[in-house]
């Protein structure tokens, strides 16, 4: 019925959603979104080098954006810039320099649409199982580090005084923040990459009174997301990324609903 | 006694200037201890060098438990956080049910189990502070100013909990109060701090030291008799330390 590119765009996608769902949560609570952002942009440059010296693109993706996310730790302790300016410092910067190396490598042909908003044709049988296994090891290791990452979201001084050691799960947090924005970077693209991960959790904290019950609710989002934004995608000819970010936004705008309703039933 | 913690010459440094110098004191099981000091006087410092928040610059800091647990003066949850007072009660340890309406019923907010954290008054999200550091059963408890916001019939009640808490759970009690009633009514040992150790001991001989007296004016001093002084050194307004 589907053409076999369709369905391993699926396949992929879905895995995508359920790495995007319980990370995307704790990009919330953590309001690191510009951090997100500024690790996807610095994902291109990533690329680039991967064409350059011919290595797998999501292993050079997680080495470069694991790098400036461990630079920009550091730095955030360091410097006097504020927090935000440091971000768009980094991000566009590593944007910029990634798409300048693009115009060196001249003798390669580059899909720069396919890099910057995702290609489901672009997904084979490997990317499944990059995104399936690495999935895995990502969702198992949030599973270990969650009582100690949770504390420290809700309070660092709490989780700190009490054994938890908030700065290494911290750490280990943002290197998996890193690895879902290597895997899912030919799904979405760089510059939605950090969109999948919000708009599900977004919509879930609407829905939602506890930390668990968002996690569920954001996974089933972007899942939904994905499958409804795939479909529409074949249908209207439209580049896969911006359909499912445009339908997770659907989703979040309806999650609005019973929000207003409670509002209205306070006053 | 067990020494719970023990502070030698202890100092912590930050954005150049030293935050509280010099801080010598141990904690035994079963003491209530109480920082006494003006604002900024490196009580929340003092207490988070303990707890191992910060490390210390200078001196050393030793502790003989990891079972510690924390009220913070202030905790923000983000609104972003979807949390309820049960998940916020096991957020560092996993904590039976039925300790945890026991610990609630302590402090009196057991009927609000199920409600969003956010959504709590500043002294209800109080008490469940409070309720969680009990549920924990910890040797070590830090309390930073732990009834701001409650009315005054709760602060009572709430002061009278940490006092049985102390000689139920045997556990040392490190508390950071202005409360100098309580204070001086019911801690064993006060230490008034303003950058360093101004003086130290029993309530009552605190009570009647000078530099006790110099920091918190005459009046909370009035009711004892005037003490014979002579002080080494006093503090100008920003606290630094005049000869």
């Amino acid at each position: 019925m589907f053409d076999d590119f369709f369905i391993r765009a699926l396949i992929a996608g879905v895995g995508v959603a359920i790495i995007a769902g319980p990370l995307g949560c704790f990009v919330i609570w953590r309001r690191l979104s510009y951090f997100g952002d500024t690790l996807s942009h610095s994902a291109l440059l990533g690329v680039t080098l991967a064409y350059s010296f011919s290595i797998n693109v999501v292993f050079s993706v997680f080495i470069v954006s694991g790098i400036i996310a461990l630079l920009l730790l550091n730095l955030q302790k360091r410097t006097k810039l504020p927090g935000d300016a440091l971000l768009g410092l980094l991000a566009h910067s590593t944007l910029a320099i990634g798409l300048v190396i693009i115009g060196f490598l001249s003798f390669i042909r580059f899909d720069l649409m396919g890099l910057l908003f995702g290609d489901i044709l672009a997904v084979t049988i490997q990317d499944i199982i990059i995104i399936w296994l690495g999935g895995f090891v990502i969702l198992g290791i949030l599973y270990f580090i969650w009582k100690s990452l949770f504390a420290s979201t809700v309070n660092y001084d709490l989780a700190a005084a009490e054994g938890m050691k908030p700065d290494v799960s911290n750490v280990i947090f943002t290197l998996l923040l890193t690895g879902v924005i290597a895997i899912s970077i030919k799904m979405v693209g760089v510059l939605l990459i950090t969109g999948l991960l919000l708009i599900p959790a977004a919509m879930a904290r609407n829905l939602s009174n506890n930390p668990q019950q968002m996690v569920i609710f954001s996974i089933f989002g972007g899942i939904l997301s994905v499958i409804i934004g795939l479909f529409s995608s074949l249908e209207f000819n439209t580049a896969s990324g911006p359909t499912i970010i445009v339908v997770a936004l659907v989703f979040f705008i309806l999650s609005l609903w019973p929000l207003k309703r409670k509002v209205a039933l306070q006053k | 006694m067990n020494s719970l913690v023990k502070l030698e010459n202890a100092g912590v440094y930050k954005s150049s200037k030293w935050l509280v110098r010099g801080v010598s004191f141990e904690l035994f099981n079963g003491q209530i201890l109480t920082l006494i000091g003006p604002n900024g006087s490196g009580k929340t410092t003092t207490a988070k060098m303990i707890l191992k928040i910060f490390t210390a610059d200078e001196g050393i800091v030793t502790s003989n438990t990891h079972n510690m647990a924390y009220v913070p003066q202030k905790i923000d949850i983000d609104w972003t956080l979807p949390l309820r007072v049960i998940d916020f009660m096991n957020i560092t340890s996993h904590i039976n049910h039925s300790q945890i309406i026991e610990a609630l019923k302590l402090t009196g907010v057991e009927k609000l189990l199920y409600n969003e954290v956010r959504n709590l008054s500043g002294g209800e999200f109080q008490r469940v502070l409070i309720a969680r550091a009990i549920a924990k059963k910890p040797d070590l408890l830090v309390l930073d100013e732990p009834v701001q916001g409650v009315d005054f019939t709760g602060e009572i009640s709430l002061y009278n909990l940490i006092k049985n808490i102390s000689d139920t759970l045997k556990c040392g009690i490190l508390l950071i109060s202005h409360d100098i009633h309580f204070v001086m009514s019911s801690t064993d040992h006060v230490i008034c701090l303003n950058g360093h150790i101004c003086c130290s001991g029993t309530p009552s001989s605190v009570a009647k030291n000078p530099a006790y007296i110099k920091l918190f004016g005459e009046h909370t001093a009035s009711t004892l008799s005037l003490y014979e002084h002579n002080h080494d050194h006093s503090h100008s307004s920003d606290g630094s330390i005049s000869k």
